[in-house]
């Protein structure tokens, strides 16, 4: 069985040799796109460190709003799309997250990241590939699918299941249709239909019962609420796909981002810096453990 | 000139007195001298002048959950057990600004002008130096270097002592941290009714004693000393088996212990306030009322309390049976991955102070027995 390891990339935005001080970001864009979710669309007040910041899909900032704090947010685009702006997805949800969903064109707030490892593109090339998602799951592996996309062909099979609440929930709609004509089996379901919902209505692991996979060229990328995971795990391992195949992305508390404050601590590993991406196989004796 | 026979490694019999000069030495030389003072019926750790501020005469009486002061009568500076706090304070400050974001027509953050300290530490006890040396791996790593600990950590001076007369608590010979110091200080006293017999461990150390009215010890002091060390290392009591961990605690995540001590524990997070080498902080934001500017600062956090682990929808650990599992799988388990050494040095504090009488050398041992059975 080969293990395949998540990338760790060193971060790649030079921040200054003072503990927790951000870079200041200017809102170019803010996009609303659902019910409490919204976009924003960022670059770096100094053009220096804009055209230094380098990061890969599954990576995290450390967002931060004056007066309120720092959160831990996914990178949900890529370098590449966007116009190489860093762009965030956020569900306004907790304090600092309601703060971001009152900003405006114009106004600014503190970065620092990239921090942490990021879904492994490169090692399973020639593999087909299923990305299993809900909710807020999506936007961390947007970046993703935008780079298979651009590099489709070293790629096998590519499905994307994706979850959400109700269709009022469901995130970027309006690019499912040129996911799909990029060869992309865009599986979608929602737990609660309204009166046009015609599609599925379900969970997402059930959605493996609807298709076959070839367990020995099958990568698995999750991010989602802990408990879509633990079932995707559970019917991926079910169907003989090894767990060094399996990559989820786990959230923790995170005050630092570098290791450091101790908060994201799940066993051995500092989600912050080892994670957030992990290959299943790395969790396989902690992730069932109650509470730990 | 400096006497040739004084060298790194050698020792020398110092008079009680000189320690006023030597600490004067140490504060032209820009060091702020902190040394351990009776306060508030403890042993804390502040600014000092010189032996007058010094618990003389003072022991220390130590069990789970108990800590009591008790005269001596004894001419001896050093003879008790350290209290609950540890050099970490100095090094890893509690509260510490990190900058304050003003809002000056648009968003400007000012950096604190944090003030450089040069500590002279006074009275380090051998499993303190070897905390330190924990923390050192913890906070300047080859990913991650604090700028805020670096720099005191770089300044440091350590006047080490060596202890003499454990507490039913300690439990440094169990991790190979104490009671004796080894290396990594300056100088290092070992303290006998009459004089201070001192190691020299640096070059700055050796200039100090050289300046100083020392002579070189009688067969009759190291002999004391020699004894006085001896009968140290055979009071500890205490052990703490390691030869199964981190294996014992990482392996049995569902022991019924965890359970069993769940119960007894308060989560009050003493112990890890207390700890010398637990390093957990969080950020907090204050912001001025009209908004117009925000303090970031950093604060010590604790594994145990209920917010350490929040995330939207909950706490990762919500029962404080699965809190003490973290902190002691953390401390005497996943420790050793992350940083090469295992989180205890084996002071004791937490299981003095631990208002339930908590005892983390009885729970491995019943971890233990129960996986055994």
């Amino acid at each position: 069985m080969t293990i395949l390891q998540a990338n760790l990339l060193p971060p790649t935005a030079v921040f200054p040799d003072k503990l927790l001080l951000p870079l200041w970001a200017e809102i170019i864009k803010v996009i609303p796109e659902a019910e409490g979710v919204i976009t924003l669309q960022l670059k770096f007040v100094d053009p220096q460190v804009h055209d230094r910041y380098r990061f890969e899909p599954g990576q995290f900032n450390m967002l931060y709003i004056p007066g309120y704090g720092e959160a831990a947010i996914s990178l949900s685009s890529d370098r590449e799309s966007a116009s190489g702006l860093v762009v965030h997805t956020i569900r306004q949800i907790g304090n600092v997250t309601r703060a971001a969903g009152r900003l405006k064109i114009g106004d600014i707030v503190g970065i620092r990241g990239p921090f942490g490892t990021s879904w492994p593109l490169e090692a399973i090339q020639g593999m087909d590939v299923v990305i299993a998602c809900g909710g807020i799951g999506l936007p961390p592996l947007r970046g993703a699918i935008y780079k298979i996309i651009r590099n489709r062909e070293h790629y096998g099979k590519v499905t994307l299941l994706y979850g959400a609440r109700t269709p009022s929930d469901l995130l970027y709609p309006a690019e499912y249709e040129a996911w799909q004509k990029a060869d992309i089996d865009l599986q979608v379901t929602v737990d609660r239909g309204d009166e046009n919902w015609t599609g599925r209505v379900g969970v997402v692991p059930m959605w493996f019962y609807h298709f076959r996979v070839d367990p020995h060229k099958t990568a698995v990328l999750t991010c989602g609420p802990e408990i879509m995971m633990r079932f995707v795990i559970f019917e991926a391992l079910a169907r003989r796909i090894p767990p060094g195949n399996i990559y989820i992305s786990l959230e923790r508390n995170m005050k630092c981002g570098q290791g450091a404050c101790g908060h994201c601590q799940q066993g051995p590993y500092f989600i912050c810096k080892d994670g957030p991406i992990f290959p299943f196989i790395t969790l396989e004796n902690i992730f069932n453990v109650e509470e730990y | 000139m400096i006497d040739k026979n004084l060298t790194i490694g050698s020792s020398v019999s110092l008079p009680k007195s000189e320690l006023d000069n030597l600490l004067e030495d140490l504060r032209k030389m820009g060091y702020e001298t902190i040394g351990p003072c009776l306060q508030d019926e403890s042993i804390v750790y502040k600014g000092i002048v010189g032996l007058k501020d010094l618990p003389r005469g003072i022991q220390s009486e130590q069990k789970p959950a108990s800590y009591r002061l008790i005269q001596s009568g004894k001419p001896r500076y050093f003879d008790f057990i350290p209290g609950s706090q540890s050099w970490k304070q100095f090094l890893f400050p509690p509260r510490q600004t990190l900058f304050t974001a003003v809002k000056d027509g648009r968003w400007q953050f000012k950096e604190n002008e944090d003030q450089d300290h040069r500590y002279a530490l006074i009275g380090v006890r051998a499993c303190e130096l070897a905390a330190i040396h924990v923390q050192d791996k913890v906070f300047l790593r080859e990913d991650f270097s604090d700028p805020v600990y670096r720099q005191r950590r770089e300044g440091l001076f350590l006047l080490a002592v060596n202890c003499l007369d454990p507490d039913e608590t300690c439990f440094c010979s169990s991790m190979g941290s104490g009671p004796k110091h080894t290396a990594g200080f300056d100088l290092c006293i070992t303290e006998l009714d009459e004089t201070f017999l001192v190691e020299i461990g640096s070059e700055l150390g050796r200039t100090l004693i050289a300046e100083r009215n020392f002579e070189f010890p009688s067969a009759f002091v190291q002999n004391a000393v020699n004894q006085s060390l001896e009968h140290a290392n055979e009071s500890i009591l205490r052990k703490l088996d390691t030869s199964d961990l981190p294996d014992l605690l990482i392996k049995n995540l569902d022991a019924q212990q965890w359970t069993e001590v769940g119960k007894r524990c308060l989560a009050c997070a003493n112990c890890t306030l207390v700890c010398p080498t637990c390093f957990c902080w969080d950020a907090t934001d204050s912001a001025e009322i009209l908004g117009r500017s925000s303090v970031r600062e950093r604060v010590w956090d604790s594994c145990f309390n209920p917010n350490f682990s929040y995330v939207v929808g909950g706490n990762t650990r919500p029962n404080i049976r699965s809190r003490y599992r973290q902190w002691l799988t953390h401390k005497l388990g996943a420790w050793q991955g992350q940083f090469g050494v295992l989180g205890c040095v084996g002071c004791g504090r937490c299981i003095t102070w631990c208002p339930a009488g908590i005892d983390l050398t009885a729970e491995v041992e019943a971890i233990r027995a129960e996986v055994k059975a």
